[in-house]
């Protein structure tokens, strides 16, 4: 589109809207999380009386925030990492095979992203206590359980994806490979995800928001020990009161892992949805 | 992937799928673990969170539980847990069979908990075992559930109470706390300066506080919740007119402000009484450590009994406050019932009720320890007689939940209007006919 | 989305299938050379079933049974009580019925606002930052932190900036832009429904930027110079060239937004908890406060099934239709 100059006045105007409903909440937040617990209690300002980072170090004694912490850390880390290998092997397989079965399993996978969480729940309580009670693995209340959940949270959307980018590249890549001796699987490891990086740290990052994000199965399958943020953060509203800036300074602690991640690997998202799930 | 979507395949599908959850759930039948009365010398523990932060909780059961291990040699477990998650941990626990060993309850869940049959019932020998019925205060008792042997006993006791800032009232000439609605309403009515001073805060859009307030005056007018069968009687007269009452508080008589029906974190008036810019609060006991972390000292308020109509519409109680508190319940599955009715024991003994109901802001629920110099002071007195004199249970009925979702929800619905308009009889007629309605189809059924 | 697909998969078939490996060793050998996809596929098979298909079925099969507070112990005991519950849910008539349906129109309300609004919003910030300029890349970053955000953080945010009489937002109107006189209460009565949306689409619109960026970018700029040269307005060259070169993408958009938001269950929960005023009642947290307050997980299983239906419904019609549309245009 040739651009003439009433078009970047309009562009200027149109992003500063943009800038501004987006800078709004988020300004919100920073300041409010550095200022003193009786400014957050009275009427708004936008200038702190006073700028202390004090939310900033207690918010790890007010609660049990650095566990939270590492709870979500490993749980999210470990169900990013296994939903990531699952997808590639389930992707590849779609992408490079016909076998029976192949299209309801596409099709089953897609339709459990439509299921809503709140049928499951109680039934995915009741199997991993099951499962305890049968095998002896102890699913509920452990992390295991909370990384199995999560995991499978976001494969539907994964696989999908890495369909569609595996499908945009062409499988002369992999026989080329396969003529020199390399088996299937050799192939997909040594040909295929290294020129799939892009879609598979896309799909990554979906996988890790999903469950850094994910509140209601935290709440019901996790205890103190294993509790993560996203129930972690509830506590610093007690019975008695609520610490909007601590709660404020912890929001932004906890939110800086994913917004740094997911703005540092932008790049590879595009990408990779660009030449992969996007076509589908 | 839309070719795919064949309803043959989809079918083949779910079948398979379906033979394989059908196998799981025969296998896993009977979610409850059995009991057996060993005597295992470890019990878990879940707490609820009474103290300022949850950090505060478990520093002083902390404390407590290695008391409890160097007098009983019992090892705990200790997990406090806090109220936006207690009922679904237990209720998920009941449905596993995996949960602790002792736990605390709201007092008002005991029915709902007794209905599931998961909680070791507190007959006359277990009582026995924990020393007996009779040394808990009669009205804590009551609480614990819709039919003896309860469930639960109690462990903290609370009641409302007036808060009145004495130097708003000394200002204003008024001599004393009202004792009647009409006196209450006059004083209000004089303190209220808007838009800087009110005369009265009410959490408004808190559902468990609009609840407990419909039940309190619905008492006071001869109403209740329920009638003898057991039957909602939500928009009965008696309870139209104590929800009207307590609604035009705002909507009519302007002695609360409107900004007051968006409070629902139960802070929120307690805070604005702090500042002075209310001169009255009804609330629970616990709010006095909370006026003392908002700055608030001991001095500045008094606490008076709650108001009630004079004279007595007929039917009517003096009833100034439900029976609050928090109760104590031991999982029927235990592997250590022993010592798990040992904790009980050790927690209603005198010496911990003296020291944990002072450390959390509420009431003692024994004979023994109500007498204690350290509740002697005359607020704790005014609330000791109204807990053990003038409250009653909530109604015991096992849909407890959806009662104080109903019915709260009304009454926040009805201050939201007060908010942003009028309130008529007819509204409030409408909106508790509504929620009697959604009662009756869900209760029980 | 299929065509191009399925004759790739006919290549497939052809050639492809599984090629001839030199060496197999142990258990392949022993399966056959067909055995490698569905060992491929069995690690996302059993977790699927484990955690989506099975318990989904269970599910199901609870909304035929009276599991209520009297059974939650036992539920293996829960008498079986055929369509009852599905008829108490649909029975339009009676208050949990009605109830049912009037959270089941909100919730449509809710979705159709925040599907079209994120693409719209999506599409507009798109095309501002699609062509160079200096600072671009601050403002696409900054467009995507609000998606990058945790739910909660967002939802908590907003819920503090809602506040009647403290938050930010009646600072703003009231105090310093003097568009209202007195503060509005925005978490209550009607204007729940307005704060849902706004919070929602605040965190939603930036995924639909993200990926309609994505696929603009992808589009040759030949093709818009070909279109001027031959005197086409950009209007013209917009709705002939931008438009129908990103319906695919519009419609990953729009399916996965649908079901993201009618499904939304962490908005309305964290906003209000258990009793959210009437206009902000959606689907999932009416069907928790059945399951989880009220202890009918029957009922609220029926419920949920329900709601299933009509996503698979809804799905199912959303990609026929797609699939039509797209042929016509091939």
């Amino acid at each position: 589109m040739r651009e003439s100059k009433i078009y970047g006045v309009l562009r200027v105007i149109g992003l500063l809207f943009f800038a501004l409903i987006t800078l709004f909440p988020l300004y919100t937040i920073v300041i409010s999380s550095i200022k003193p617990l009786q400014d957050v209690q009275s009427t708004f300002r936008w200038i702190p009386s006073r700028v202390t980072f004090e939310p900033y170090i207690q918010i790890w004694s007010t609660v049990p925030l650095a566990r939270y912490f590492l709870n979500s850390v490993i749980v999210c880390v470990s169900a990013t990492v296994i939903s990531v290998m699952i997808a590639i092997l389930g992707a590849y397989a779609i992408s490079r095979f016909r076998f029976r079965g192949r299209n309801p399993f596409r099709l089953v996978v897609l339709s459990t992203q439509m299921f809503p969480g709140i049928l499951f729940l109680l039934p995915l309580f009741i199997i991993f206590v099951n499962i305890d009670q049968t095998f002896g693995v102890q699913l509920y209340g452990s992390r295991i359980g909370l990384i199995i959940t999560y995991l499978t949270f976001a494969l539907p959307l994964s696989i999908w994806m890495l369909v569609g980018y595996f499908n945009s590249i062409p499988r002369e890549l992999e026989e080329a490979a396969m003529v020199d001796g390399t088996t299937a699987v050799g192939a997909l490891f040594r040909v295929l995800v290294p020129i799939s990086m892009p879609g598979i740290v896309a799909v990554a990052i979906f996988s890790f928001m999903t469950a850094w994000g994910e509140v209601l199965f935290a709440s019901a399958l996790t205890t103190e020990a294993t509790r993560t943020l996203a129930i972690g953060l509830r506590n610093y509203a007690s019975q008695s009161n609520v610490y909007w800036n601590q709660l404020m300074a912890a929001s932004i602690v906890v939110s800086i892992p994913v917004v740094a991640g997911f703005l540092a690997l932008q790049k590879y998202l595009v990408q990779g949805l660009t030449a992969g799930g996007v076509k589908g | 992937m839309a070719k795919s979507l064949t309803r043959r395949d989809f079918l083949k599908v779910s079948g398979g799928a379906f033979a394989g959850a059908t196998l799981l759930g025969v296998a896993g039948c009977g979610g409850g673990g059995q009991s057996s009365s060993g005597n295992s010398k470890k019990i878990a523990y879940w707490a609820s969170n009474q103290a300022p932060t949850i950090q505060d909780d478990q520093k002083i059961l902390n404390g407590v539980l290695s008391t409890f291990k160097s007098q009983d040699g019992v090892k705990s477990n200790l997990q406090v847990i806090g109220w936006p998650d207690l009922f679904n941990r237990i209720t998920t626990a009941i449905s596993s069979g995996q949960g602790p060993d002792n736990l605390n309850i709201g007092n008002t869940w005991s029915p709902t908990f007794q209905k599931t049959g998961a909680f070791l019932p507190f007959d006359s020998n277990t009582l026995d075992a924990i020393g007996g019925k009779d040394k808990f205060v009669e009205t804590a008792y009551n609480t614990s559930g819709s039919k003896e042997p309860y469930p639960s006993v109690p462990i903290y006791g609370l009641s409302y109470g007036l808060f009145y800032n004495k130097a708003m009232f000394k200002q204003a000439g008024i001599q004393g706390p009202p004792k009647n609605w009409d006196e209450f309403f006059a004083v209000a009515k004089k303190l209220t300066k808007p838009p800087k001073q009110w005369g009265l805060a009410l959490e408004a859009a808190s559902i468990t506080e609009n609840a407990h307030w419909a039940f309190i005056l619905g008492r006071q007018q001869g109403g209740n919740l329920f009638d003898k069968s057991g039957k909602p009687t939500f928009d009965s007269p008696p309870i139209v007119r104590a929800v009207k009452q307590y609604v035009d508080f705002m909507a009519k008589d302007n002695i609360v402000s409107k900004q007051d029906a968006q409070y629902s974190s139960g802070t929120n008036s307690i805070s604005d009484f702090a500042k002075g810019k209310v001169a009255m609060i009804m609330w629970q006991k616990n709010a006095t450590s909370n006026l003392e972390s908002n700055g608030m000292k001991k001095s500045e308020y008094g606490v008076a009994h709650i108001p009630v109509p004079e004279p007595l519409p007929p039917g009517g109680k003096p009833v100034m406050s439900h029976t609050a508190g928090i109760n104590m319940s031991i999982f029927k599955n235990t592997q250590s019932k022993d010592a798990a009715l040992k904790f009980v024991k050790f927690m209603t003994d005198k010496k911990m009720q003296v020291m944990l109901n002072q450390k959390f802001g509420s009431l003692p629920v024994t004979k023994e320890a109500a007498a204690d110099p350290a509740f002697q002071d005359p607020t704790t007195k005014v609330f000791q007689d109204i807990y053990a004199n003038n409250s009653e249970p909530m109604p015991l009925v096992a849909d407890e939940g959806q009662m104080e979702t109903l019915i709260g929800g009304a009454v926040k619905n009805l201050f939201a209007k007060a908010a942003t308009g009028k309130v008529t009889e007819k509204d409030v007629k409408r909106e508790l006919t509504s929620a009697n309605q959604q009662m009756a189809a869900g209760g029980g059924s | 989305m299929s065509t191009t697909r399925s004759r790739k998969d006919a290549e497939a078939r052809d050639e492809g299938g599984s090629p001839p490996p030199r060496r197999r060793r142990g258990l392949r050998r022993r399966l056959g050379p067909h055995a490698l996809p569905y060992l491929l596929v069995i690690p996302a098979v059993i977790f699927e079933l484990l955690v989506h298909v099975i318990p989904m079925i269970f599910g199901v099969v609870i909304s035929f049974l009276a599991l209520t507070s009297l059974y939650i112990r036992n539920w293996a005991q829960a008498p079986f009580s055929g369509f009852n519950n599905f008829k108490i849910g649909l029975d339009i008539g009676g208050p949990i019925g009605s109830s049912l349906l009037h959270s089941f129109l909100i919730t449509s309300a809710y979705t159709v606002l925040i599907v079209v609004g994120s693409w719209l919003l999506g599409l507009t910030a798109a095309i501002l930052v699609n062509s160079e300029f200096r600072g671009r890349g601050w403002f696409r970053t900054l467009f995507l932190i609000p998606y990058a955000l945790p739910i909660y953080v967002t939802v908590i945010a907003w819920q503090f900036m809602l506040q009647q009489q403290d938050g930010s937002v009646n600072t703003l109107l009231v105090k310093n832009l003097h568009l209202v006189d007195s503060p509005p209460f925005w978490l209550l009565g009607g204007n729940a429904f307005w704060s849902i949306v706004m919070t929602a689409l605040w965190r939603t619109w930036p995924f639909a930027f993200l990926l309609l960026l994505a696929a603009l970018q992808n589009i040759p700029p030949d093709l818009y110079e070909v279109a001027s040269v031959d005197g086409a307005s950009i209007w013209r060259q917009f709705r002939s060239i931008t438009l129908p070169l990103l319906r695919p993408v519009s419609a990953v958009v729009v399916l996965v937004t649908f079901l993201w938001t009618f499904n939304d269950f962490n908005t309305p929960y964290i906003l209000f908890g258990q009793s959210p005023p009437a206009s902000a009642d959606l689907l999932s947290l009416h069907i928790y406060v059945n399951s989880f307050v009220n202890l009918n997980f029957g009922l609220g299983a029926a419920m949920s099934t329900l709601l299933l239906l009509f996503l698979l419904i809804v799905s199912v019609v959303y990609i026929r239709l797609l699939r039509v549309g797209s042929e016509e245009n091939a």
